[in-house]
Formats: structure tokens, C-alpha cells, sequence
């Protein structure tokens, strides 16, 4: 049985923003087919009782003093965006029509 | 003056300091390398004459002002395009990216530029650092100089193509689980995955934060040591970087370049025994490790029984974490934006924008990590990658308590043609076999040439614990005062 189908792949390409094309659709579902049915053997070794690890060095987060000091001008922090308006990003409309 | 475009970075720098070369002249004869072969290589994605210039003119001036010059001054050095340069454009291979220019400096480029080394330009890649063979760059592949025909490995494809085809002496790459190693082995250089945490972050453009590590790439291990410590050390401004001293790999490399292994355990991991290794390159394994015992070292075969079972963590982690970096590019704040019409919404545009801003691979594991992340599957596949990860980081404590280094061939194969392996992205995947283990115990490794195999270039990998990469340059210019650098077919 097929570890992953068309239709999933295409629930999964919604949900991460892609809208990938039917020809596209139909490779990545065998692919991912392929690769899911080899990547399922991590399930073979792993006891109930061995800890994950999620990152090989222990994570602090990193504050610094709540002083002002010289940073980015808006221009700069904009310069990179494909639309700006009023020292902003500005975004294509958010609801659609029938919203 | 001899070609220095042919000479190390070591040889370099010592002829600038000398005043028999400015910075400007040898800046000069690789920009003209680069214009003379690179319409042929393709590791660049951006020249940047000017800024290299200006730079080379500051090291000259600096000189002439009698101020002290650090062990790399006026020396060329190629950046992968997945680092921030300020104002220079930054794409890591997407074409989500195409003519962005970053507002601001990665610290390794800050640190490049404190230290006098001369940025040339941004060099090719696989898209946001995704592949094995550098033929998922937006931008076209790069050809290995060894062989134009042949995949240059990947990601960082670009970097060591640059290296061997004499476009610079000195690369910046980035391994997430092999991207720095695999294309020094194919191409026949130099390529260091330094400890997680022993290299800046900030301003790498992530793919997958916990196992990113950018690092040096050189033509030499000495020159790959001097990069190592111009890069490496504690940055404040990453959350992930270790506050301790880089270990002292200048000095150890320049040890090992005497030659003398003595006292040296080194282990060969049984589960790396051959399976699906190509014949020449295991005997070019097996005759670096009968070099390396005539050099004194002690070999011993050790068990790592998980490592069977890094490829398959790695293709759930990497994947997942991709998916979640990668949202930050849609279409609001960086370079493309598709669609954007007045008629189309918000969320149409940002899935344009994303299908025809991202490439196959980026897409499959966008796909692959969100199904990996979602609810259901959490459990049955990131949730038990985590816990392999676990378990191949007690396989290299074990191996650590009887050895001092792991050594390993460091691709199953040799460069392979373009188009072989595109059709079956697991069999793309295997190119990474036996450099993924440490990406996801987050010690440090280094690929260092080793031999030919059918006239293509074999490396070997030297694997150390965490912040004991002193150690794996001791072993690997142990070796290269052994075996030699070698050299490419002239372009």
C-alpha cells in the first residue's frame, strides 16, 4: 500500500502554501511514496524509553541589554521587499471576494 | 611572480605580507582566472570585482602603513551564496531570492573582512542548500573541473569547483549533512565541517537550523585550518554558537604535516564496511589506511550499530525543519512576489509566489516535512528521527572512548555524470551516506583527498568529537604529507 496519495500530497501542498500543478502533483506522490517507505525504518530501534534530541547543543536564549543602539534604517529593512508603502511592507489584499 | 592564481593561500598570503605581490595584483589574476574559465565551471553566481578591489586596496594600504596583517590578508576567498553580503547579491540558488541584497553582513563574511581576506564573489549551489550534485541550483549547474561533464557534489558545488578550478584559493561552504565534504571529495579539495556551534549562523540563510554549520574549504589542510580559525569562535548573536575557544587547528595540522601519527587510535566503523560503495573507492580507502598505520597510527574497527539509520532520521529532520524556515519567503518581505494582480488574495499570491519561486527539490522536502510534522505523524516519524538522533550520539561517545578519530570513505562514489541520479531522489540522498552520522551528532569532520578513482578524485572523511576538530586536521595533513594534492586536467 502507498505510504503517501496524490490526494495528501495535495492537502500538504495547500497547507504549505504551493500551488504546485497537476504534472507536479503526480511526481512528487511517487517520490514521496518512495522516500517515506525508506525513511519508515526509523520507527525500528527507537525504545519508549530513549529521550529525543532535538539539537546537539543545549539551547539558552540570548538577551541582551534593553538598550538603544544603532540598527537598521527603514529604508534598509524595506529595500529587500517586493512592494512598500508608507515606510511598510505592503501585502496583496488579505480577504477574497466572497469574504 | 609566479601564477598565483596555482599557488595555496598560505603561499599567498606570505607574498603579500612580503611585499612581492599588493593584494590588488593577486585580487587581478583571479578575477581574470574567473573571467578566463568560469563561462565553462559556472561556480559563480556573482562576481563582485569592485568590492574585491576596494578590499584588496584596503589590505595594501594597511600594509603600507606598517599596521600588522593577519595570517590570510590580501587572499582571495569565494563565498557560497547561501551567507548575507551587504549590498552583494544573495540568492542561495533560488530564484525566490534573484537580486536580493542584503541590508546587512553575515558574521562569517564580517569576520572574512576583518581579517583581510579579499570576498571575490558568491558561488553556485543547490537551491537553499538542498542536494548532493549542485543541479538543483536555480541558476543552471556547476560543472566539476575534473570533468565537465560530472556533477561538482553538492550543496556547496560551487565552492569546490572554485577551489579546483584555480578561481580562488580559499571557499566558505555550508554542510547541513554533507555539503561542505561531499563536494571537497569529488572535486579533489579540502572541505571542514566544523563542530555545531564552533561557526556563526547569523546571517546563513537557514535550511535546517540544528545541523547548519558553515566552515572552510580550501586546496590545502593547512589553508582549510587558517580559514577555520579566521570563522570560528563564540558569536553572541547566535543563540546555538558555544562560548569556548576554537581548539588550536593551525597548530595541529602543522603537527600532522610532520608526517608522524604516532600514539593516534583511529577506527573504522563496521557499518561503513562497503555496502554500496563503488570498488575504487574503497580501495582508495583501503590504501589511505595502510598509509596512515605506516605513518604510526593504530587502526581499529569499531561498531557504530545506528548509524544504518542516520539517512533515514536525517530525510525526516532536515526536511521538517525546511518546511518551517522556509515560510518566511512568501512573497511580503523578500525579492519575488508573483500574482499580485489586486484581484488575487493574500494567500493566492503567497502560493504563487512559492510554486514558481521554488525549485522540485525545495518543494518535495517542503511537502515531505509538513507531512513529517503533522498531526498524526509526528509521532511515527520526527518524533522517532529525534530519538535515532539520540541513539547515534551515544554510537559516537562509545567509539570516542576507544578511539580518538573515526575515518570513513567520504562518498560512496565518484563524481557521477549529470541527469544520473535527478529521476530517484532516495538513490540523490545516498550520496550523503556517510557524511549525515555527524551532522546529527554535531561534531566536527573533515573530507581530505585521498586518491583517484578512473582518473576522478576519492576523499577520505575524519571524523572527531564534539570541539576536538584540532584532531581531524592533525590526521588529515598527516595524510596529505603522505599521498599529496592533486591536480585537476587544465581547463
Amino acid at each position: 500500500m502507498a505510504a503517501i496519495s496524490r490526494e495528501e500530497v495535495a492537502h500538504l501542498a495547500r497547507l504549505s502554501r504551493l500551488a504546485v500543478t497537476e504534472e507536479e502533483l503526480q511526481t512528487f506522490a511517487g517520490q514521496l511514496d518512495v522516500i517515506l517507505q525508506s525513511v519508515a525504518r526509523v520507527g525500528e530501534v527507537t525504545a519508549a524509553d530513549i529521550p529525543p534530541t532535538s539539537h546537539s547543543v543545549p539551547l539558552t536564549n540570548v538577551l541582551r541589554e534593553d538598550v538603544v543602539v544603532p540598527c537598521l534604517t527603514p529604508a534598509e529593512a524595506l529595500s529587500g521587499a517586493p512592494d512598500v508603502e508608507e515606510q511598510r511592507f505592503r501585502v496583496p489584499r488579505i480577504l477574497d471576494e466572497e469574504a | 611572480m609566479s601564477d598565483v592564481t596555482r599557488m595555496t593561500a598560505t603561499e599567498v598570503a606570505a607574498l603579500v605580507a612580503g611585499g612581492e605581490a599588493s593584494a590588488v595584483e593577486v585580487t587581478r589574476a583571479h578575477l581574470d582566472r574567473i573571467a578566463e574559465v568560469d563561462d565553462r565551471v559556472h561556480a559563480f553566481l556573482h562576481v563582485d570585482t569592485e568590492g574585491a578591489l576596494a578590499a584588496a586596496r584596503d589590505v595594501d594600504a594597511r600594509r603600507a602603513a606598517g599596521e600588522p596583517l593577519g595570517p590570510l590578508a590580501g587572499v582571495p576567498v569565494a563565498v557560497k551564496d547561501v551567507l548575507t553580503t551587504r549590498g552583494v547579491p544573495t540568492t542561495a540558488g533560488s530564484k525566490i531570492l534573484e537580486n536580493w541584497r542584503p541590508p546587512y553582513d553575515s558574521t562569517i563574511v564580517t569576520r572574512l573582512r576583518a581579517a583581510g581576506t579579499v570576498p571575490i564573489g558568491k558561488t553556485n549551489m543547490d537551491e537553499f542548500a538542498m542536494g548532493s550534485s549542485t543541479e538543483y541550483s536555480a541558476y543552471g549547474p556547476t560543472n566539476n573541473p575534473w570533468d565537465l561533464g560530472r556533477i561538482p557534489g553538492g550543496s556547496g558545488g560551487g565552492s569546490a569547483a572554485a577551489l579546483a578550478a584555480y578561481e580562488a584559493p580559499l571557499a566558505i561552504g555550508s554542510d547541513t549533512g554533507g555539503s561542505i565534504r561531499q563536494p571537497g571529495a569529488v572535486t579533489g579539495t579540502v572541505g571542514a565541517k566544523p563542530t555545531y556551534g564552533g561557526t556563526s549562523r547569523y546571517g546563513l540563510i537557514a535550511f535546517s537550523s540544528s545541523l547548519d554549520t558553515p566552515g572552510p574549504c580550501a586546496r590545502t589542510v593547512e589553508d582549510a585550518a587558517l580559514l577555520h580559525a579566521v570563522i570560528g569562535g563564540h558569536d553572541p548573536r547566535d543563540s546555538t554558537s558555544i562560548p569556548a575557544p576554537v581548539p588550536d587547528v593551525v597548530a595541529a595540522a602543522r603537527l600532522g604535516a610532520t608526517g608522524d601519527l604516532t600514539g593516534v587510535r583511529l577506527g573504522i566503523v563496521t557499518q561503513f564496511s562497503g555496502e554500496g560503495a563503488e570498488p575504487g573507492v574503497l580501495a582508495a580507502f583501503r590504501e589511505s589506511v595502510d598509509t596512515l598505520t605506516k605513518l604510526g597510527a593504530e587502526v581499529v574497527e569499531v561498531s557504530c550499530p545506528h548509524f544504518e539509520y542516520a539517512l533515514p532520521a536525517y530525510y525526516l529532520i532536515a526536511p521538517s525543519e525546511c518546511s518551517s524556515n522556509l515560510a518566511r519567503f512568501d512573497g511580503v518581505r523578500f525579492g519575488l512576489r508573483v500574482g499580485d494582480d489586486g484581484v488575487k488574495s493574500l494567500e493566492e499570491v503567497m502560493s504563487l509566489t512559492r510554486d514558481q519561486g521554488f525549485g522540485p527539490e525545495v518543494k518535495r522536502r517542503i511537502i515531505l516535512g509538513t507531512y513529517a510534522l503533522s498531526s498524526g505523524y509526528y509521532d511515527a516519524y520526527y518524533g522517532q528521527a529525534q530519538k535515532v538522533r539520540t541513539l547515534i550520539t551515544r554510537d559516537f561517545t562509545a567509539a570516542f572512548e576507544q578511539v580518538d578519530v573515526l575515518i570513513s570513505p567520504t562518498t560512496p562514489f565518484v563524481a557521477f555524470p549529470f541527469g544520473s541520479r535527478t529521476g530517484d531522489p532516495y538513490q540523490m540522498y545516498l550520496a550523503d551516506l556517510y557524511t549525515i552520522p555527524t551532522n546529527l551528532y554535531g561534531g566536527p569532520a573533515i573530507s581530505v583527498p585521498c586518491g583517484l578513482s578512473e582518473g576522478l578524485p576519492v576523499g577520505l572523511q575524519i571524523m572527531a568529537p564534539t570541539m576536538a576538530d584540532d584532531r581531524m586536521y592533525r590526521v588529515a595533513a598527516a595524510l596529505e604529507s603522505a599521498v599529496g594534492t592533486f591536480t585537476p586536467p587544465a581547463l
